[in-house]
Formats: C-alpha cells, sequence, structure tokens
C-alpha cells in the first residue's frame, strides 16, 4: 500500500504519457503532427509570464531576505497562539502562499526539530497539502493572458489558504491527539 | 489588491531591513530572485510544450470534450457564464484532474490553457472574470488528493505511518476549497469588485 502510494503520481503520470497517444491512435488521430502543433504554444506562454513572475518573485524574495517572514510570526504569534494555533507553524502558514519550495523547506525545519512523529509536524505536512502558493499560481496564471486587474481572485485565494492552515490544525488535533 | 500587496512587501523589506541590517542581503535578494523567475519561466518551456502537446492530442481525438461533457453539471455550476461545449471547460477539467492527481507539471499548463480559452469569452481584456477568478480560486485551495511530498518529508523525518495524515489532508483540502468558491461566488456579487471600463 505504502509503495502504490508513494508511486501514485508517477502511475497517473504514466498513464497520461502514454494513455492519451495511445487513445488518440486508436481514434485515428494522427499523434505525432498532433502533439507537435500543440507543443508550440508552450514557448509562447512561458515568456509571456516572465514580467508577473519576476514582479512577485522579486518582492517576496527581498522580503525573506529583509527576514520578514519571521517578524510577522512574532508579531501574529501571541495572538494566534491564544486561540489555539501553535506558533511553530506560522512561519510556514505566512511563507506557503508566496513559495512552494520555501514552505517546503521550512516544513522540513520542522520535521527534522520535532521529529517526524509529532503533531507538529503531522499538523505542518497536512498544512502543506491544504494551502496553495497564491500568489505564484494568480501571478503565472494571469499573467499568461495580461490580466493585470484581478478583482477579488487575490481575496478568495487568501480566504482559501487561512482555511486549509486553521483546519489542517484543528483536523490533525482531532485525528491524532484525542 | 495585488497593487497594495507587491508595494508594501518591497517597502517593508527595505524597512525591515534597514531596521534590522539585513539590506545587503535583501539587495543580493533582487538580483537572485530576477534572474531566478526567468529561470523559472525558461525552465517551465519544455514542459509546458510537453503538456500542451499531449493536450492537443487529447482534443483532437475528443477525448477532452468526452471528458467535460462527463463534469459538465458541476462545472456549469461553477462556471455558468462558460458555454457547455466551450474549449476551456475541457482544458479546466484536465487542470483540475491534474492538480488531484498531484501532476503539478502538468497542471500548470492546462491551467494556462484554460485561461487563455476563458479570455476569448473576457468583454474586458486585462481585467479579470467571474470564470477566471473562481478558476483561479480552485486552484490556489489545492485539491491535491496525495500529498506525496509531505509524506516523503514526514517519512524521511522518521515517521512509521507518514501516510496517515492523507485523510486530515483531504478534510481540511476539501474545507479549504469550499471556501474558495463560496468566497468567488460571493465577491461576484459585491459591488466594490465589479469591474468599471
Amino acid at each position: 500500500m505504502h509503495n502504490f502510494i508513494d508511486n501514485f503520481s508517477d502511475y497517473f503520470f504514466l498513464l497520461f504519457v502514454a494513455g492519451i497517444p495511445l487513445a488518440g491512435y486508436i481514434r485515428k488521430v494522427k499523434v505525432y503532427e498532433s502533439f507537435v502543433v500543440g507543443a508550440k504554444g508552450g514557448f509562447e506562454i512561458a515568456i509571456k509570464i516572465i514580467p508577473y513572475l519576476v514582479a512577485i518573485i522579486v518582492a517576496v524574495g527581498m522580503f525573506r531576505a529583509a527576514g520578514g517572514f519571521d517578524i510577522l510570526g512574532e508579531l501574529l504569534g501571541p495572538v494566534l497562539n491564544k486561540i489555539g494555533f501553535p506558533t511553530e507553524l506560522l512561519p510556514l502558514a505566512f511563507m506557503r502562499p508566496f513559495s512552494g519550495s520555501g514552505a517546503n523547506g521550512i516544513l522540513a525545519e520542522i520535521i527534522q526539530a520535532h521529529g517526524g512523529n509529532s503533531f507538529l509536524s503531522h499538523a505542518a505536512a497536512t498544512m502543506m497539502g491544504s494551502t496553495e502558493t497564491t500568489f505564484y499560481v494568480i501571478a503565472v496564471y494571469f499573467g499568461a493572458v495580461s490580466i493585470r486587474r484581478t478583482r477579488y481572485a487575490v481575496p478568495a485565494g487568501l480566504l482559501a489558504d487561512i482555511t486549509g492552515a486553521i483546519m489542517a490544525v484543528v483536523v490533525t488535533r482531532w485525528f491524532f491527539q484525542s | 489588491m495585488l497593487n497594495i500587496i507587491w508595494l508594501a512587501l518591497i517597502l517593508l523589506s527595505v524597512i525591515i531591513g534597514a531596521v534590522h541590517g539585513t539590506l545587503p542581503l535583501v539587495v543580493a535578494a533582487v538580483t537572485d530572485s530576477a534572474k531566478n523567475a526567468v529561470m523559472l519561466a525558461i525552465g517551465l518551456i519544455g514542459i509546458m510544450a510537453f503538456w500542451l502537446g499531449l493536450m492537443q492530442i487529447a482534443e483532437d481525438a475528443g477525448l477532452v470534450k468526452l471528458l467535460s461533457r462527463l463534469l459538465s453539471p458541476i462545472l456549469h455550476f461553477l462556471f455558468p457564464e462558460v458555454p457547455k461545449d466551450h474549449p476551456a471547460i475541457g482544458a479546466m477539467t484536465l487542470n483540475i484532474a491534474s492538480n488531484m492527481l498531484g501532476l503539478n507539471n502538468a497542471a500548470t499548463p492546462f491551467g494556462l490553457r484554460a485561461m487563455a480559452e476563458l479570455e476569448k469569452l473576457n468583454p474586458l481584456p486585462g481585467t479579470a472574470t467571474h470564470a477566471m477568478c473562481m478558476f483561479v480560486a480552485i486552484n490556489t485551495s489545492s485539491v491535491q488528493l496525495i500529498p506525496a511530498t509531505a509524506i516523503a518529508l514526514l517519512a524521511s523525518g522518521g515517521d512509521p505511518h507518514p501516510t496517515s495524515i492523507i485523510v486530515p489532508t483531504l478534510i481540511a483540502t476539501a474545507c479549504s476549497t469550499a471556501v474558495g468558491i463560496i468566497s468567488a461566488k460571493v465577491f461576484s456579487k459585491v459591488k466594490w469588485f465589479t469591474p468599471h471600463p
């Protein structure tokens, strides 16, 4: 079972990679020609998102280098601790909407510091799965179609993230500490 | 909203950097991050081309239409203004499916393809439509079924049952996706967010 879960994504990956061309061939599509026509768009999209990515990644990189995420945690920690949100998880909750690799680094640190079999590590790992890199997604998705006015995409995405972070703590507590 | 957040991040970095003596790090971060952003985009070209190529096959074979017809009741509820047989529906379906299966490098190309299709329905280029905001809200709320990276990290940290986080993650994710969808629906009725040309 464990093995299957470890490779879950790989199996589906290969199912897509081999299955789609096979199904296309059966349905009489000229698979190679079709593939090349579609693939042409890849370059254009990747280039189009560069300005949006630079804008977001530079701002976040500066903020992280200055130590802003740590300060946010120190400021909000006492308040959130009172309502039962562990302070140790705050840096992860703040980093997550901005940077996936940054959040992965923090998750690895938490697991290293508290051990893989602890409440904090379980809650952090759950949080990693229940939240997303909202700002990255918004920059890339809207960037690809040159949209600058994003209306309520940011508030809706952030509300979803906050819910994911809080629910990760609540559900983990309920599952692992009753 | 992005305008304020972006400006705040930059100004706060400089202020915090000055107070905490981390300004040299902030300066270095500008060059490094700008370079990283471009490298990230360049790195996407290959995988983006690959998945868009596969998607073209799936489309020519009628697979995308088949899949979207299967899911059309749900998608019609989420995106009422997108016509049932519009190509955007197929691309969004593939994006959400790959997100659920944890195929992140497939999800992005499908998602960007979907945005391009949604843009064709946009009466106000440069301003997001409701469908776009809803689609992005779903994407930012994470709908992954098996959090593979987190499980791997837990396992390497000595957790004897790292897969035990799957069910808690599913519950938390379901809540966050529900909140994402509901807030997009509610915000679409809020006057403050109404686009003005």
